[in-house]
C-alpha cells in the first residue's frame, strides 16, 4: 500500500482520538519549550565558564642574563612544547605597562622611586587545554628530588602560573561545566520519558483496535506505519508551536535586553536556526519512535 | 436410576461416525494429539485428533471452559500448542513463522461473538481493511465491498459506524469481513452467543451459505438448537478432550424431559448424584 493510504491513515486516526493525541501534542509542545530555554542557557553558562579558564596561563621569566642565542633556543621549545596553544613574548617594558594599569598604587609611584624597572622579560604561554597547565609547568621547571623546580633551561628564571588562582578557576568552571551537563542530560531523558509515557497512553487507548488487526492479517508494519506518521504529525505540530513561541519570546524579551548582559551575549551560544531545527528533528524523531517501540507490545497478538 | 440413564429413544442411539476423507485428499484442518497447556497449569485441550475435510460444517460444542475457544485460537495461532501439531492445509503451524502469521490468518476468516470491528471506521472501511491488508487494487475494494455487503443485507449501512448498528447487524459486518477475500477456511467462535434465537438464525444462514461455496467451516458454539436444526458434523468436548464426534449429530444425545429433569436436580444438588448419559 502506498504512503497516501498510511497518512489517511494516520489522519483519521488522529481525528478519533483527538483527545490523546492533544495530549501527546501538548507534552511535546511543553518539553521543547523547556530545552529551547534550557539549550541556550546551559551553553552561555559553559562558554562564560570556557572564557574564565581562557584565563589560565604559564609565565615564563627570561633569566636577566640570558644570552640571545639562549633566549631564542627558549622561544623555540616553548613553540614545541605539547599542550602549547600560543606564546607571547612580553618585554619588561610592556609588562610594566600592564603591570601599571593593574595596578597604579604599587607600579606607579614605586617603580619611579625605584628608578629602574624591576621586572624580568616574559614568555606569557596560553595552554590548548587549561586542565593539562601543570604539565606544561612541569616541562619546563621539573621538581627535583626535593621538590624544588629547577629550570631545564639556562635562559628560564622562573616558571610560574599563579597557582592558586590556576586551581581555583579550574575546579569553579569544571564543577559549573558538570553541572550544567547533569542538568541538561537530565532534561533530555525527562523529556524524551514523558512523551514516550503520553505516546504510549494513546497507544494503550487503541490496543484493541491493534488487536483486530492482527486478527485480519495484517503485517506488524502496516499496523506501524500510521502511528509512526501519527507520531511525526505530533512532534511536528509540537514542535513548530514550541519554536514559535520561543521565536516570540525572543524577539520581545531576550533581544532588547542582549546589550545589557553579557551571559545573553555570550559567544558560543547556540545559533537560534540551529536551535530551532535541532529542537525540532529530535521532537519529531522521539515522537515517531516513540510510537513504534511502545506499539511493539501491542503487536504480539 | 440405571433404568433412566439408558437411551429410549430409538434413533437417537444411532451415531454415525465422519466418514473418512477420500484418500489422498490433504484435509483442511488436521490436529494430531494437540494439547494446550496454560500458564498457571489450567488445561485448554488434552490429546485432540481430528481431521476436517475441504467443504466441511463442523461444530464444536461443549460447556464453557471446554476448550473451544482454545482451539479456535490454536488454529489461527494466536496460540501456541503445547505439544501436538496442527496443520491447516497440510502446513504445519509450528512451522509457521511469527513473521508469517499474518499471511495465515490471511487465508483464515474469522468472526467472533464481540464481533472484533474496528470501532473507528465505518461499515465499509471495516470490510475495506481487510483487502487493504492484503494489498488489494482500490478498484477491487470498490468493487468487491459493496458486493459482500449486499450479500449480508448491509448495503444500506454502508456509512455507519459500528456502535450505531444492532448486535446482528455487527455480527453479518464481521461475516462480510472475514469472507470478502474468500478464505477457504472460516472459522466461528460463538458467532451467536449474544443474538437472540431469532437474529441467530439469520447469521447461521449466512454462515451456512458461505460453507456451500465450498469453505470449510469450524463454528464453535453453545447454541443447542441450532446445532440440533442443522443436523451437521459435532465434536463435543469435554475438559480439554474430545468425548463425540458424529457426522449429522445433535448438541446432546437426546434425552427425555425426565431424564432432563433429573439431570437438572442432580446438578443443583438436589436428591441423588445426576450424571448425564
Amino acid at each position: 500500500m502506498s504512503f497516501g493510504f498510511f497518512f489517511k491513515e494516520a489522519i483519521r486516526g488522529l481525528s478519533r482520538n483527538s483527545a490523546p493525541a492533544l495530549a501527546a501534542l501538548l507534552t511535546v509542545l511543553l518539553t521543547a519549550l523547556v530545552l529551547g530555554v534550557f539549550i541556550p542557557i546551559v551553553q552561555a553558562t559553559t562558554g562564560t565558564a570556557n572564557e574564565v579558564r581562557e584565563r589560565v596561563l604559564v609565565n615564563v621569566y627570561v633569566a636577566e642574563d640570558a644570552t640571545k642565542a639562549e633566549r631564542e633556543q627558549l622561544a623555540a621549545a616553548l613553540e614545541r612544547t605539547a599542550n602549547v596553544k600560543s606564546v607571547e613574548y612580553v618585554p619588561k617594558e610592556q609588562g610594566l605597562k600592564e603591570a601599571r594599569r593593574k595596578n597604579p598604587e604599587a607600579f606607579g609611584r614605586g617603580v619611579d622611586l625605584l628608578g629602574a624597572n624591576p621586572l624580568p622579560d616574559m614568555y606569557r604561554v596560553v595552554p590548548d587545554d587549561p586542565d593539562g597547565v601543570a604539565a606544561i609547568v612541569d616541562r619546563l621547571a621539573p621538581a627535583n628530588a626535593d621538590g624544588v623546580r629547577e629550570p631545564s633551561l639556562a635562559a628560564i628564571d622562573e616558571v610560574r602560573n599563579k597557582e592558586e588562582d590556576t586551581e581555583k578557576i579550574l575546579s569553579a568552571t569544571g564543577l559549573v561545566k558538570i553541572l550544567t551537563g547533569g542538568l541538561m542530560a537530565l532534561l533530555v531523558f525527562a523529556s524524551i520519558a514523558l512523551i514516550a509515557n503520553t505516546l504510549r497512553l494513546s497507544i494503550f487507548a487503541r490496543r484493541r483496535e491493534v488487536e483486530v488487526m492482527k486478527l485480519v492479517g495484517a503485517t506488524n508494519w502496516f499496523i506501524r506505519w500510521p502511528f509512526v506518521i501519527e507520531g511525526v504529525i505530533v512532534g511536528l505540530m509540537g514542535g513548530v508551536l514550541a519554536v514559535m513561541l520561543l521565536t516570540i519570546a525572543k524577539e520581545t524579551f531576550i533581544d532588547p535586553l542582549e546589550d545589557r548582559f553579557a551571559l545573553l551575549a555570550a559567544p558560543e551560544t547556540i545559533d537560534f536556526p540551529l536551535l530551532i531545527v535541532v529542537l525540532l528533528i529530535a521532537c519529531v524523531a522521539v515522537s515517531a519512535a516513540g510510537s513504534a517501540i511502545t506499539l511493539r507490545r501491542f503487536l504480539r497478538v | 436410576m440405571s433404568k433412566i440413564r439408558t437411551r429410549r429413544r430409538p434413533g437417537a442411539a444411532e451415531t454415525v461416525a465422519p466418514a473418512p476423507l477420500p484418500a489422498g485428499e490433504v484435509p483442511v484442518v488436521e490436529l494430531r494429539d494437540v494439547s494446550k497447556v496454560y500458564a498457571g497449569g489450567s488445561v485448554g485441550l488434552e490429546r485432540v485428533s481430528m481431521r476436517i475435510g475441504r467443504g466441511e460444517f463442523v461444530f464444536l460444542v461443549g460447556a464453557t471452559g471446554c476448550g473451544k475457544s482454545t482451539c479456535i485460537r490454536l488454529l489461527m495461532k494466536e496460540l501456541e500448542v503445547s505439544s501436538g501439531e496442527i496443520l491447516i492445509a497440510g502446513k504445519k503451524l509450528s512451522e509457521v513463522d511469527r513473521k508469517r502469521v499474518p499471511y495465515l490468518r490471511r487465508n483464515i476468516g474469522t468472526v467472533f461473538q464481540d464481533y472484533k470491528l474496528l470501532p473507528n471506521r465505518t461499515v465499509y472501511d471495516n470490510v475495506a481493511y481487510s483487502l487493504q491488508v492484503i494489498g488489494e487494487s482500490r478498484e477491487e475494494i470498490r468493487r468487491k465491498v459493496p458486493d459482500i455487503l449486499r450479500l449480508v443485507g448491509l448495503s444500506t449501512k454502508l456509512h455507519n459506524y459500528p456502535d450505531e448498528l444492532s448486535g446482528g447487524e455487527q455480527q453479518r459486518v464481521s461475516i462480510a469481513r472475514a469472507f470478502v477475500n474468500h478464505p477457504p477456511l472460516l472459522l466461528a467462535d460463538e458467532p451467536t452467543g449474544n443474538l437472540d434465537p431469532e437474529t441467530s438464525i439469520g447469521i447461521m444462514q449466512l454462515i451456512y451459505r458461505i460453507n456451500r461455496t465450498g469453505t470449510t467451516v469450524v463454528v464453535a458454539t453453545h447454541d443447542k438448537e441450532m446445532v440440533d436444526k442443522m443436523r451437521r458434523r459435532v465434536v463435543e468436548l469435554r475438559d480439554g478432550r474430545i468425548v463425540r464426534d458424529e457426522q449429522s449429530g445433535l448438541y446432546r444425545p437426546d434425552e427425555s424431559t425426565t431424564e432432563f429433569a433429573i439431570r437438572l436436580r442432580g446438578e443443583l444438588g438436589v436428591g441423588d448424584e445426576g450424571n448425564p448419559n
